[in-house]
């Protein structure tokens, strides 16, 4: 049997992301947010998660994807455990855990660049649509 | 970390604290058996575990110091200041052996030898320390019937050439029985030492014969405690935070029901969150002698540096503060401590000549009073002079000759603790780093505290510091600011005033005032600090009068909500970088709010560019109609590349240390990650023709110096104060970097040009 790497799935702004299972906390219903004055741009906020205070980040913004539409929020988060503690991800749709071939992945085309470069991690090809894989690293996800 | 080695490094160092204090009380009473029993024990507990572990650089230390320690015991060698002294180097190699574990897992290749070598060689009875008494004391066991016969092996190897040689075997074999817990350290561990082979047996036998060698005291405090880690007590408080919420929640959803049993076990769910809430507040804490049984040792060192005779008593050693309080007046308060060795207890001379006794006395006294935890350390010295320290802010300019006149004694005495009073001949390895007693205010304003000084002259001064019980929970105000929500720790909120036709904003010189009963109120406006532009304003505004240390500012808010107690919680690292925020809370809906740093706040909206003190000594350039060129006025001092060397403070944008593996390479120069950016370094040593300074434990010490906008670190190797006053610049010749040189604190201080510096080595950053 091949091996497989099992990845949490989600839709962003009509693109599918993936990250790692061993990475993902939790996905919750949106949450209200607060928002943080003078904060680098990628935070967009802090979520109350059962007591513990999370900051939510703009993958949005990391990936270059514009901006949410008018009157529209995100419905759901995912959060994500990282080196420094957890971290939200406002995401507009989850999908299916899915178990995918190590064969399947491919590096990041050369040609891709802006910030979303560093942020992914690998390009995994399901059948009818590209997965774009991302790194759980905290620095690179806070932008800081 | 192997959990072994983990638990073994945990235990440890708590022996080693129980060990250090110990001996400290072993001092003030020589002859008490329990002591010296207690000390033993701790050690050979220490040293049993080593063998367990393979640990055997640190098992021939402890060993060493067992050895002695088990003759001192046995009455066969006295105690004295020499082997008080040796024993504490003993106790602070083994902790420098476990820090050395607790980073590498190793023991590390420092060498002990002449430590061990020490300890072995006060092991003989009839050292120059010793009198003749000692001599017939270790005399008597030798000569001794069979029964006592133990202690003698053990002095026998150490001292060969004494007689009773023949008894050691004798006695070895009834005796030798070791403890049943410590069979396994092989007390036969390889050790260089000719004695050890007997020594161990002789003294692990004679342990478990002595009255207190047995006593069930120390294992039972294990048995009912738990070591619980600190994250998981954190967790749990979050999850009795959100219970009290959903409790809150539940309670109003079930008030509207006619269902008894449901208002019932409601009811009760109420009363069992509180009392859960009340409980797990209670496992943050701990008494104060946390930090006390710490104070001993830096007394007795202290002391015996200056050649004094200091006691060091406590009352109240069972106050109790939470965790994170004591961690936070840990440092002002050893310093506080060092102060009054160093400068508030006399001389054994000049006590006497007082008619004093000659061993001063220093009073830790702790006790809850008012919801604050009060603090007092009380010396018995010849109190602070008040003409002396009145001449000193004079002369530092930090108050004017009027003022001086019309203030109290009680004012003048905590003048000492405005910045820029420490004064630099004072500074000796005793009384620090060169931090003054205004950091030492810094950091208990900062935890919400307050402290100050009285004395009598010739007779005490006490020094009172006053600290909540708790940094987790704080009372606050929430404030409405554009329809965000924000706390406002009370510790920092004098008054909130509406703002109408009365009280209305004004601007002098395009900033902001308002006119408080006669008085010029700076003001500042939330939404524009904060740069909030969402949202709008409300029609009536409010005023938060703010107290940041020793100024006053206004905050303009929309509106006020409730005064509060809350629970705060750290931002995560994406934020830490925000100054303005000290941390987030939940409120009673849920919702997220920021807690408001005024400090932070205020440095934002640049109102504390002039402290009084500043005031003061610009008034003073002014009188004096000094020129320019030769005067500077604060001064950040520190040391590179082996000089004394300072920079203008406003040269100064911040002060950073990093680990030297955040250091990275970029277009030839070495750079770092800094606040979402890469700042080149420059080594300052270089740049100034020395040799490139070396990290100190891996950590860079660096001066941040800004220019439009761009910011280069400049490598450093340590702070060393901030001096202010006039300070005479001598040109030096030309070289590059250096303004000229000035005496600091009767030290040559090379004064940095860092504009210069920066122009000739990081040219292409600031054009």
């Amino acid at each position: 049997m091949n091996k497989t790497r099992q990845l949490c799935t989600f839709v962003l702004e009509g693109q599918t992301f993936g990250i790692h299972v061993d990475c993902v906390l939790e996905v919750i219903r949106s949450l209200p947010l607060t928002h943080v004055p003078l904060a680098p741009e990628a935070v967009c906020g802090l979520i109350n998660l059962r007591g513990q205070i999370v900051t939510a980040i703009d993958l949005r913004r990391r990936l270059e994807l514009g901006p949410l539409k008018e009157g529209k929020t995100a419905r759901m988060n995912i959060i994500i455990r990282t080196s420094e503690g957890p971290l939200c991800f406002p995401i507009d749709e989850v999908g299916d855990v899915v178990d995918v071939e190590e064969r399947l992945f491919e590096p990041v085309p050369e040609t891709m660049t802006g910030t979303a470069r560093k942020l992914i991690d690998s390009v995994c090809k399901l059948p009818g649509t590209l997965l774009l894989v991302l790194k759980g690293d905290f620095a690179e996800l806070a932008g800081i | 970390m192997n959990e072994l080695l983990n638990e073994f490094l945990v235990e440890s160092y708590e022996n080693m604290d129980q060990y250090e204090g110990s001996l400290i009380e072993l001092e003030k009473d020589p002859t008490s058996k329990k002591l010296v029993s207690a000390i033993f024990r701790t050690l050979h507990t220490v040293k049993g575990t080593c063998g367990f572990l393979g640990l055997s650089r640190l098992e021939a230390i402890a060993h060493a110091g067992e050895n002695l320690l088990s003759l001192v015991r046995d009455g066969v060698v006295s105690f004295n200041q020499a082997i008080a002294s040796a024993l504490l180097a003993t106790g602070d190699a083994v902790r420098a052996i476990l820090a050395q574990l607790e980073k590498t897992e190793t023991e590390g290749d420092v060498d002990y030898s002449e430590l061990v070598a020490l300890l072995v060689s006060l092991q003989k009875p009839v050292s120059e320390g010793a009198g003749a008494v000692n001599v017939e004391e270790s005399a008597k066991p030798a000569k001794a019937a069979p029964v006592e016969a133990k202690a003698v092996p053990a002095e026998a190897k150490a001292a060969p050439a004494k007689a009773p040689v023949k008894l050691a075997p004798a006695a070895k074999a009834p005796t030798a029985e070791p403890e049943p817990k410590v069979v396994k350290a092989p007390v036969e561990a390889p050790m260089e030492m000719s004695a050890a082979k007997v020594q161990p047996t002789a003294s692990t036998a004679s342990t478990a014969k002595s009255p207190e060698g047995d006593s069930p005291s120390g294992s039972k405090a294990s048995d009912s405690t738990v070591r619980v880690n600190v994250e998981l007590l954190d967790r749990l408080m979050n999850l009795v935070g959100e219970l009290v919420l959903t409790r809150n929640q539940i309670v109003q959803l079930t008030g509207s029901l006619e269902s008894v049993p449901m208002q019932a076990a409601c009811h009760r769910l109420n009363h069992i969150t509180t009392e859960l809430q009340d409980r797990m507040m209670k496992t943050r804490v701990q008494p104060i002698d946390a930090l006390w049984s710490k104070l001993p040792r830096t007394v007795r060192d202290l002391a015996q540096l200056c050649g004094k005779q200091i006691r060091l008593e406590t009352e109240g050693a069972e106050t109790e503060l939470d965790r994170t309080v004591i961690e936070a007046i840990k440092d002002p308060m050893t310093h506080l401590l060092r102060n009054s060795v160093d400068h508030g207890v006399e001389s054994p001379e000049e006590r006497k000549a007082a008619g004093k006794n000659p061993e001063g006395r220093i009073l830790l006294r702790a006790f809850h009073a008012a919801g604050l935890v009060t603090i007092e350390i009380i010396d018995d010295g010849g109190g602070i002079k008040v003409e002396r320290v009145k001449a000193r802010a004079l002369e530092r300019n930090l108050i004017t000759p009027e003022k001086a006149a019309t203030m109290s004694q009680q004012e003048v005495v905590n003048l000492i603790f405005q910045a820029g009073f420490s004064t630099a001949e004072k500074v000796s390895n005793i009384s620090g780093r060169g931090v003054g007693m205004d950091v030492v205010k810094t950091q208990i304003e900062k935890i919400g505290g307050m402290v100050d000084m009285s004395t009598e002259v010739g007779k005490s001064t006490t020094c009172r510091i006053k600290i909540p019980l708790t940094l987790a929970i704080i009372p606050v105000v929430i404030v409405g600011c554009r329809g965000d929500r924000f706390a406002i720790p009370q510790t920092n909120l004098l008054e909130v005033i509406r703002l109408d036709k009365n009280l209305m904003v004004e601007t002098v010189h395009e900033t902001p005032v308002v006119r408080l009963r006669g008085n010029l109120l700076p003001i500042v406006f939330l939404d524009s600090v904060l740069a909030i532009k969402t949202g709008e304003r409300e029609e009536t505004q409010h005023l938060v009068v703010l107290q940041a240390g020793d100024r006053h500012f206004g905050l303009v808010v929309d509106t006020i909500h409730e005064a509060e107690e809350i629970v705060v919680k750290p931002l995560g690292r994406a934020l830490t970088a925000v100054s303005c925020f000290a941390g987030a809370t939940i409120l009673g809906d849920g919702h997220v709010a920021l807690i408001l740093d005024i400090f932070g706040l205020g440095s934002r909206a640049s109102m504390f560019q002039s402290t009084r003190a500043a005031n003061a000594l610009e008034e003073e350039v002014k009188a004096q109609g000094v020129g320019t060129g030769a005067l500077l006025n604060e001064l950040l001092v520190f040391h590179v590349g082996g000089i004394r060397a300072a920079m203008p403070l406003d040269m100064v944008s911040r002060l950073e240390e990093f680990g030297g593996e955040q250091i990275e390479e970029a277009a030839g120069r070495q750079v770092i990650q800094y606040g979402g950016s890469i700042m080149p370094l420059i080594s300052l040593s270089r740049a100034l023709g020395f040799e490139e300074s070396k990290p100190v434990d891996g950590r860079v010490q660096t001066i941040v110096y800004a220019r439009n906008g761009r910011a280069v670190g400049l490598v450093i190797d340590g702070v060393e104060e901030i001096v202010r006053g006039n300070i005479e610049v001598q040109p030096a010749g030309r070289r590059s970097g250096v303004l000229g040189s000035a005496v600091i604190g009767k030290q040559i201080t090379e004064l940095i040009d860092a504009q210069d510096l920066v122009r000739t080595h990081a040219s292409d950053l600031f054009e």
